[in-house]
């Protein structure tokens, strides 16, 4: 069986400059694959052109099959990716239902109100708040807000990007608790963390990206294990 | 230890705030109530006596027991003092727990004695001196500062939310239907007026109106209901707007501004879908209606036009349409791909290319098309079936004159393109613009087709632009290239914004003001610029969402403010309650 995201090659830049030097991974249906890095690594860029944000220089992205590296971003939702994307971006200034419901804004079916329950009930404290405007969030609560968003578009696949930046370390248990719920419940997660630890615990495959290129590659439980991404990414010696 | 000076500033300067009213208000606190009254009813009776020596400044004010058009203003302004006395303290205080009444008093308070201490002022320059100024108004003027006192010395309180006011909704309707009447005959009213200093006290006194109940809780109030009765305000709007040519009695003056109005209403309407919707900056909007009216000129039947063929009006009008929005997606698509900036830069661009193009196809310097400069005169007039636009028609024994068919005609347009805008409003296109305009990489990633929907609205927006134009050609008899400069896109855009973005209502009003004060008041016209520049700092300034605020908007520019916040949930809430009722 063909694996269900297929990035081969993959080159993309800003101008000159080159910030994905080729890469090639896969995810397979019903996986968590994990991206880690540093700052500047390139894992940003590479989801951005998976959901059509950016275009790649070269290379070739396939879903379920299909090529997608010349499809617009909004026929990619449509295809089943959703893209959380670095930094939340929720739209603050609207309430938190308002917010869910954009994030189904591609669909077409009338299933939307049942997924607003599913969302709630993932994340209890965005019913509680559900007419609330989302900017009134914490940080951890906008997370969940992001994710929950990402989730309406009944994505096959979601990419999250960095969901624990800048989360205490309790949130973060709980956002990376939901990555494991959702992978149960049938989705298939493209992860992106600085967050070496928590990313890989939840992995069933990491990729560890360095300037643009993949460095290692592995099940999460190796690259755990292995000494580079100790000392690089774990601070140990 | 920062957080607790934090509060103490906070309460000093809480405290501060109140002083001012508190310290004026604190020596007459005992006896401030009665004060009120005593103002409002020493108000009144000033007006009932001579103001002036001479019969010949603002209107006539020399007469006993005749009150000229100001002197009935400040009688409105007592009997409202009244009222809000009465609802702080007696018969209406049932009443006064749901409305701000010492706030509104203090306002009108102020309000009446600064009108009052100006229409002296004006009484004196105008007359030559204050010799002039008879007791009269020096009865009113201490009324006035009777109320402003006595009302310092009230004390404000809280009022309920008018949210939980569940009034019969016969009386929510009779309200709005008596609002509508007030706003029917007010615009007959100052319409009539001729001197141009009465016309502005008139305006400032509805301005000081309008503030005075903004402040009580009154408006608040009118908006819910306005939602809960949406079908009764359109109809009664409707109505209204369909009546008043017969307030006008056949007279062709007050109708030319009223169209004039309604094209630039319709106009600024439809360049409230690009800015207030999709939130795009279109500087050259007014190109789109000069598209309009040139198709309308050129397949007139206007000796100077240069089309021979001369098809059925309908078809002219949709060809005009199609040809505004053809160039709208010209000059979108590739300007929409890039952000604001660029784009307001090439759309003033395509203005002045617009406008220049229409100077120049002439025949010399491209196909003869628009006849340059000198553009198509003699436009005549529209005749749809058997129905000629320029003559006078007898309906129940009123005359409706050429203005009037025009003024119907218009009107029908205004409400395709107020249908246009609540509909894409409230549509998923409309969601789509919401999330383009709050956060356009986050909508791109959510699946919202952005450069479709702007190129939408771009190209929709000249659609209805192109459209009036058709009929602003017959309307203005003739089309030059120098009716559409860059400055009436500028006016346009400052209609949206002096309104309301994205607002109907408030664009209606931001329009009818631009469009109004230059045509009955020559120094406005004279200094419009400067004027509505001083404007919009002041707007910007004060109240940046516009006279006329979206709900949502408002809390785009007052993020901070929790309150509003609480209110905006609970409209949601409500408006939920009803979508499942």
């Amino acid at each position: 069986m063909s694996a269900m995201l297929e990035v081969r090659d993959l080159v993309v830049s800003y101008g000159k400059i080159k910030a994905v030097k080729g890469i090639s991974f896969s995810v397979d249906q019903g996986e968590v694959v994990s991206l880690i890095g540093t700052n500047g690594a390139g894992k940003t860029t590479t989801l951005r052109t998976i959901s059509g944000l950016m275009r790649p220089t070269s290379g070739s992205i396939r879903f379920m099959g299909k090529r997608i590296d010349d499809v617009a971003a909004h026929d990619i939702v449509t295809l089943g990716i959703a893209h959380s994307p670095e930094g939340r971006r929720i739209f603050p200034r609207l309430s938190v239902e308002q917010n869910l419901r954009l994030g189904a804004f591609a669909r077409r079916d009338n299933e939307v109100g049942k997924d607003l329950k599913a969302v709630y009930e993932l994340f209890p404290i965005l019913e509680e708040r559900s007419q609330q405007p989302a900017g009134t969030f914490s940080g951890g609560e906008q997370q969940m807000l992001a994710m929950g968003r990402a989730m309406m578009s009944r994505p096959k696949l979601l990419m999250l990007d960095e969901p624990s930046m800048g989360l205490s370390p309790i949130m973060m248990k709980r956002i990376m608790s939901t990555v494991t719920t959702l992978q149960q419940q049938g989705t298939t997660i493209l992860l992106v963390e600085q967050n070496a630890q928590a990313a890989l615990q939840r992995a069933n495959h990491g990729y560890v990206l360095e300037v643009g290129k993949i460095v290692l590659k592995g099940s999460g439980k190796e690259l755990l294990t292995s000494d580079e991404v100790r000392k690089a990414y774990l601070g140990e010696d | 230890m920062s957080t607790s000076t934090d509060i103490e500033t906070t309460y000093a300067d809480d405290a501060e705030k109140v002083s001012l009213w508190d310290r004026i208000g604190r020596p007459v606190a005992p006896f401030a109530w009665p004060m009120v009254l005593a103002g409002a009813v020493i108000l009144a009776a000033g007006c009932f006596l001579s103001w002036s020596y001479t019969d010949e400044v603002l209107g006539d004010l020399s007469i006993d027991f005749y009150p000229g058009a100001v002197q009935n203003l400040m009688i409105i302004a007592a009997v409202l003092a009244v009222i809000f006395a009465l609802m702080y303290r007696g018969p209406f205080s049932r009443l006064g727990e749901w409305l701000a009444s010492a706030t509104a008093l203090r306002v009108l308070g102020l309000g009446t004695t600064v009108f009052m201490a100006l229409v002296i002022a004006l009484i004196g320059v105008q007359a030559g001196g204050l010799v002039n100024v008879m007791p009269g108004a020096w009865i009113s003027f201490v009324g006035a500062v009777l109320i402003l006192l006595g009302a310092a010395g009230l004390t404000p309180r809280a009022s309920k939310d008018p949210l939980h006011a569940h009034l019969p909704s016969w009386l929510e309707i009779l309200t709005i239907v008596a609002l509508l009447a007030i706003v029917l005959f007010g615009a007959a009213y100052v319409l009539d007026i001729e001197d141009g200093t009465v016309f502005s006290l008139v305006v400032l006194f509805t301005g000081l109106v309008a503030f005075t109940l903004t402040r009580a809780g009154f408006f608040t109030w009118v908006g819910i209901i306005a939602q809960t009765h949406r079908r009764v305000l359109m109809l009664g709007a409707v109505a209204v707007a369909f009546l008043f040519p017969f307030t006008q009695d056949g007279s062709d003056a007050n109708m030319s501004i009223a169209t004039q109005v309604l094209i630039f209403a319709s106009t600024a309407l439809g360049l409230n879908i690009v800015v207030g919707l999709a939130g795009l900056l279109d500087l050259g909007y007014i190109a789109f209606l000069g598209a309009g009216a040139y198709v309308g000129a050129m397949f007139s039947h206007s000796a100077f036009a240069t089309i021979g063929w001369k098809p059925n009006f309908l078809l002219v009008v949709i060809f005009g349409a199609l040809v505004s929005a053809t160039l709208g997606l010209i000059i979108g698509s590739p300007t929409l791909r890039v952000s604001g900036d660029y784009l307001a830069i090439v759309t003033l661009a395509f203005g002045e290319i617009f406008r220049l193009a229409m100077g120049n196809l002439d025949g010399q310097d491209g196909p003869r098309l628009t006849n340059g400069p000198n553009g198509i005169p003699a436009i005549p007039d529209l005749e749809i079936g058997s129905f000629n636009f320029g003559e006078t028609h007898e309906v129940f024994g009123i005359t409706l004159g050429r203005f009037a068919n025009y003024y119907f005609l218009l009107l029908v347009v205004a409400a395709i393109i107020i249908t246009v805008f609540t509909r894409l409003n409230n549509s998923r296109i409309g969601r789509g613009w919401i999330a383009i305009r709050e956060d356009e990489k986050a909508a791109e990633a959510m699946g919202v087709n952005t450069f479709g929907l702007k190129l939408f609205a771009f190209a929709g927006g000249a659609f209805l632009a192109g459209m009036a134009g058709t009929i602003k050609a017959h309307h203005d008899v003739s089309v030059t290239p120098d009716q559409y400069i860059f400055l009436e896109s500028a006016f346009l855009l400052a209609a949206v914004v002096l309104g309301g973005m994205g607002t109907v209502a408030g664009v209606l009003i931001g329009a009818t003001i631009l469009k109004l004060m230059p045509e009955k008041l020559r120094f406005v016209a004279d200094y419009r610029l400067l004027i509505f520049g001083l404007l919009l700092v002041l707007m910007m300034r004060f109240r940046p969402e516009g006279l006329v605020a979206s709900k949502r908007r408002q809390l785009e520019f007052h993020e901070e403010d929790e309150e509003l916040a609480d209110r905006v949930e609970e409209v949601h809430l409500v408006e939920e309650q009803e979508a499942k009722a």
